[in-house]
């Protein structure tokens, strides 16, 4: 780790104003990525600014047709949560299998969705819910917040505090672990609900999380899994490493996607 | 107090320490006025060093020193010695090139250390090191061993060109021409098997001091065998004598060999405390783990077993080819041969093998053993051999070996290559296994998995290795540079609590329970009486460490000769108390007794008299009651068993999840059932680990690809089953205990099983072999062509 100066803004404006000051600078919410980074000596930021004393960034809501997630709540809370689990059960699924317990206790939304590694969980369920980001100075929506591989549509100085997810009628997410690190290698995320019929790939694209549109296109006409028999993926944009070729990242696609259906009822 | 000795499933006594954060690992001891090295290693698998600018660096705040190979040669400092020297087949020596503690010249591996920096922090050291300019001239790679040994190929050592390390041969080629030209079946096998990184839990670490008030050196390092690096880092590379360096090995977490070796830093940070007269750390990161600790495994073979009509085993040919890597590591030219070839007869009757084995530099790390080291290459091809025999000449996998197995009024058996086995029943090993894997009703479990829409498979190995390493005049004529026996001193306190010093060392083993249990045994006193003391040349003496299954065997035969001693002298000495003549003595459950009648002495009352000799017969008996021995023992032993493995894929996606998996072991004599479970557990794990999950993947330019916990598959708890473990013992004959070892068996049991389960599921996809890992994606690969074949007819 290299030397950096510390900020512990108190609010969500004086945070902003930080990272507005100084480009080097970087944030930092549960720090379960920044963290190894840093250690490795990968990143060399001027400064990090810790936005674990806004107490405004926690909690969760839920009304009728929306579920809140603020952007330092941490996974274990959004597993753990009783609403979440009433009003989107696959969302608290999700956030109990991410990494482990210690990552889980730690980890934010925000954080994970402003990374955007392409192998995270909860971008699936962002933008196959069709969710909308918000930030330190607008609105984003999740078809406009992912631009691709570790990058999103944030500015330098702007600062996620929220996320609005539409309460689906039927969700569902499965995924196949890397053996290794037991991130996504392959997950999938379908939805069906307010924002039509969503289904959003992690793990699997060069470009991070997509969506599917031959997959969106028969769910909406059958929402089964026989819908999606002998739907393809193209695996030309796919990624690929020692434990999945694109080819098989695509077949898997196909299994994911089948076994979430199913799982969604 | 419940019972103690032998037998006793006594919890162990070092796991409160360990569970409880208050183990003392190499990391934990710090010196006062320490400094901290970093290692600045080469990010090429081969390149000429052009130069290097160490200013910036040895400017930098806090920095003490820099220090490159150039600074080492200039000193006359050694390279690292190899450890065993093996022949090639016209009986010239195998290529042994010169292994520098820091690279001169070139670098050989990603990882090859090339300066170190020396600082007042570690952050500190870590900066600096980023400030060391290296001009590199980079050199094509021979990163596998096909390149390496392809026309052409760059040299990994200049003065080895074609990069052949030895061209070794074992058996009688004529007689195995011979069988096969007579055979009825051959069957044959090419396999690989696999690469492996042994990622200890601690990372490896040295701290070097050094005392200028009397010439002392100490290092503590984390080490399976301080006596052996004390030998070869004094003697062959710093010229230090022994008298005047103490190695120091605490706790240890995990070794599983990569801990045997003599490493670069163990030098560097020893030399440095001396240059610089302050004590020097260097603890490895996970990422300097994975490039600079010995790596395990690394064999390409093609094998064929000649048949008679009868699916009786004729004869072995065997063509191995083992990746050194780019240096050779203490221990590595013997592990593809004398621990590999010598174990081709397995548990068969096999009357003819001929084995060729060569090794190859290539630009990797080294290779060395590696849990089990050599056997369980043995093992895995020659039971996934066998299975391939059965399976092509309808035979059943059970029933082939029945035929095959060396019968239990045979021994001591006499192989065709080498080894003499002493004992064993490998019919009721085999016979225990199948009861307790409930192998006779398999087929209804593999029909209930198939209506779950699973392939169910079930595997078997039926193994034998050499372990007790080993008679040091056997080991020495075939090329061993040391001796192999073990030591014990026995110290009897005069209140009669007992001090063990062994020279093996326990890194995970349970040495302090189970060593304890024997002295328990022996002397009728609790374990809370019995202390074990190992790890430190300046207590104990000169001893060989731990590896290779031998610590029993070999050390604990050395603490029943020394505990032998001891009562024999106390026999003498309750004789004189007891006014009785020695013959009449007997010593049982902590009592000297004189036969017949109800006159004793305890062994605490003898004990002091021996330190307190007022009453004592000092004309004939010196005072004091402390007593050495060293073990040399006769013969390897030989644990053997059969490993049965039950696995469900997905055929869908091509995961194998391990549903059952059945060990039953002829471990000789258990001391402790409660360790000796938690050490084949332990194997299993490791064996599941190689066959579904391990490798280590270099790519074109010798890059690790898979250099970090991110990308290389340690096997986690819900990768393994609850593992069923059972033992059937045959006592070893030439030992005190009668016992074998128990600490490898799973690792070498396990692999050809729970490959033979996954053959065994995708037996309608045609397939008869997997190479290792069977990663889902293998397996998917294979399903799909499989589908693809069958929609195409």
């Amino acid at each position: 780790m290299y030397e950096f100066a510390y900020h512990r803004p108190a609010s969500v404006a004086e945070a902003a104003k930080l990272l507005a000051a100084d480009p080097e600078a970087k944030l930092i919410s549960g720090g379960m990525s920044l963290i190894p980074v840093l250690k490795q000596r990968l990143a060399r930021p001027s400064a990090l600014i810790d936005l674990g004393a806004i107490p405004d960034l926690v909690g969760i809501s839920v009304t009728a047709t929306t579920v809140t997630v603020k952007g330092r709540t941490t996974h274990a809370a959004v597993a753990a949560s009783a609403e979440v689990r009433q009003a989107i059960p696959a969302l608290a699924e999700l956030a109990s299998h991410i990494g482990d317990a210690q990552v889980r206790n730690r980890g934010t939304i925000g954080g994970s969705i402003a990374h955007h590694d392409p192998t995270a969980d909860y971008p699936a369920a962002v933008l196959a819910l069709g969710a909308t980001v918000n930030t330190s100075r607008r609105s984003i929506a999740a078809d406009d917040f992912f631009t691709g591989l570790f990058a999103t549509a944030l500015e330098p100085d702007e600062i996620v505090t929220a996320v609005d997810f539409p309460i689906p009628e039927k969700a569902a997410y499965v995924k196949f672990p890397n053996p290794a690190s037991r991130y996504a290698m392959v997950g999938v995320f379908v939805a069906k609900g307010p924002m039509g019929v969503r289904v959003a790939v992690t793990g699997a694209g060069a470009n991070g999380v997509f969506r599917h549109a031959a997959m969106e296109e028969a769910l909406a006409k059958s929402w089964s899994p026989e819908a999606l028999e002998g739907i393809t993926t193209p695996a030309e944009h796919l990624n690929t490493d020692i434990h999945a070729s694109r080819e098989y990242r695509a077949h898997l696609i196909g299994v994911m996607a089948k076994r979430a259906v199913a799982k969604a009822g | 107090m419940g019972y103690e000795g032998i037998g006793a499933s006594v919890r162990r006594r070092e796991d409160l320490r360990f569970l409880s954060g208050r183990g003392t690992y190499t990391d934990d001891i710090n010196r006062p006025h320490q400094a901290y090295a970093v290692i600045v290693r080469s990010p090429h698998a081969h390149a000429r060093i052009r130069g290097i600018d160490i200013s910036a660096a040895r400017s930098a705040p806090g920095v003490i020193a820099v220090f490159t190979g150039a600074d080492m040669a200039a000193e006359k400092i050694g390279g690292l010695p190899c450890g065993w020297q093996v022949k090639n087949k016209d009986g010239t020596p195998m290529a042994e090139p010169p292994h520098p503690v820091l690279a001169i010249g070139k670098v050989r591996h990603v990882g090859d250390p090339v300066a170190v920096v020396i600082a007042e922090t570690k952050a500190q050291a870590r900066d600096a090191a980023e400030r060391i300019a290296i001009e590199w001239e980079v050199l094509p790679a021979a990163a596998t061993m096909e390149a390496a040994l392809q026309p052409g190929a760059p040299s990994v050592h200049d003065d080895v060109p074609g990069n052949v390390c030895y061209d070794w041969h074992l058996g009688d080629k004529a007689a195995v021409d011979a069988a096969f030209a007579k055979a009825c079946k051959v069957a044959r096998l090419e396999l690989v098997n696999n690469r492996l990184i042994p990622n200890a839990m601690e990372p490896r670490c040295a701290v070097g001091e050094y005392d200028a008030a009397t010439g002392d050196y100490t290092l503590w390092t984390t080490s399976q065998n301080p006596h052996v690096i004390r030998l070869l880092m004094g003697a062959f590379v710093l010229n230090i004598p022994e008298h005047k360096l103490r190695v120091v090995a605490p706790d240890v977490g995990g070794g599983f060999g990569s801990k045997i070796y003599h490493y670069a830093e163990e030098a560097i940070v020893t030399w440095a405390a001396g240059k610089l007269k302050r004590p020097v750390k260097w603890t490895a990161d996970r990422t300097e783990s994975f490039t600079s600790d010995a790596h395990g495994r690394d064999h390409v073979t093609e094998a064929e077993l000649a048949l008679d009509d009868q699916g009786r085993f004729l004869a072995l040919r065997v063509r191995t080819l083992a990746n050194m890597g780019a240096y050779l590591s203490t221990f590595a030219p013997c592990v593809p041969t004398y621990l590999y070839a010598t174990l081709l007869a397995g548990v068969y009757t096999t009357p003819a093998i001929y084995a060729e084995v060569k090794a190859v530099f290539t630009n990797t790390v080294p290779v060395d053993a590696y849990r089990g080291a050599g056997r369980p290459e043995a093992t895995f091809l020659l039971e996934r051999l066998v299975d391939i025999a059965a399976l092509e000449m309808g035979i059943d996998r059970v029933e082939i070996r029945r035929r095959n197995f060396i019968p239990k009024d045979a021994f001591p058996y006499q192989t065709p290559v080498a080894l003499q086995y002493d004992s064993g029943d490998y019919h009721r090993t085999l016979d225990e296994a199948l009861k307790a894997a409930n192998w006779d009703t398999f087929e209804q479990r593999r029909a209930e998995a198939a209506r779950r829409g699973k392939l169910r498979g079930i595997g078997i190995s039926t193994y034998i290795e050499a372990c007790g390493i080993a008679p040091s005049a056997v080991v020495g004529s075939l090329g061993a540079r040391a001796g192999l026996y073990e030591v014990a001193n026995i110290r009897v306190n005069p209140t009669g609590s007992i001090t063990v010093f062994t020279g093996t060392h326990s890194h995970g083993q349970g040495h302090e329970t189970t060593f304890a249990q024997l002295i328990a045994d022996r002397f009728g006193v609790p374990m809370s009486q019995v202390e074990i003391v190992h790890g430190d040349t300046a207590k104990v003496p000169f001893g060989m460490g731990t590896y290779g299954s031998r610590s029993l065997a070999v050390g604990g035969s050395a603490i029943v000769r020394a505990s032998d001693k001891i009562i024999a002298k106390a026999k003498r000495i309750a004789a004189h108390l007891l006014e009785a003549s020695v013959e009449d003595i007997d010593f049982k459950d902590g009592m000297f007794r004189v036969a017949g009648t109800d006159r004793v002495k305890s062994f605490a009352e003898v004990s002091l008299a021996a330190y307190v000799p007022h009453n004592y017969p000092i004309e004939e008996l010196e005072p004091g009651l402390e007593e050495t021995a060293f073990y040399d023992p006769k013969n390897f032993t030989f644990p053997a068993g059969c490993h049965i493995c039950e696995v469900e894929i997905d055929p869908e996606t091509g995961e194998v999840e391990v549903v059952n998996f059945t060990a039953v072991d002829d471990v000789g004599r258990v001391i402790n059932p409660m360790i000796v479970e938690g050490q084949v557990q332990g194997g299993v794990a490791q064996g599941i680990g190689q066959a579904l999950l391990e490798t280590c993947v270099y790519d074109e330019a010798g890059q690790l690809l898979s250099g970090s916990m991110m990308d290389y598959t340690m096997p986690r708890a819900d990768d393994v089953p609850c593992i069923q473990v059972g033992t059937a013992v045959t006592m070893c004959t030439h030992n005190p205990l009668g016992v074998k070892g128990c600490g490898e068996v799973g690792a070498i049991g396990a692999p050809p099983a729970v490959i033979g389960a996954v053959v065994d599921a995708l037996r309608d996809y045609g397939v008869r072999h997997i190479d290792m890992p069977a990663t889902s994606q293998r397996i998917w690969r294979i399903l799909d062509a499989g589908r693809q074949r069958l929609a195409a007819e």
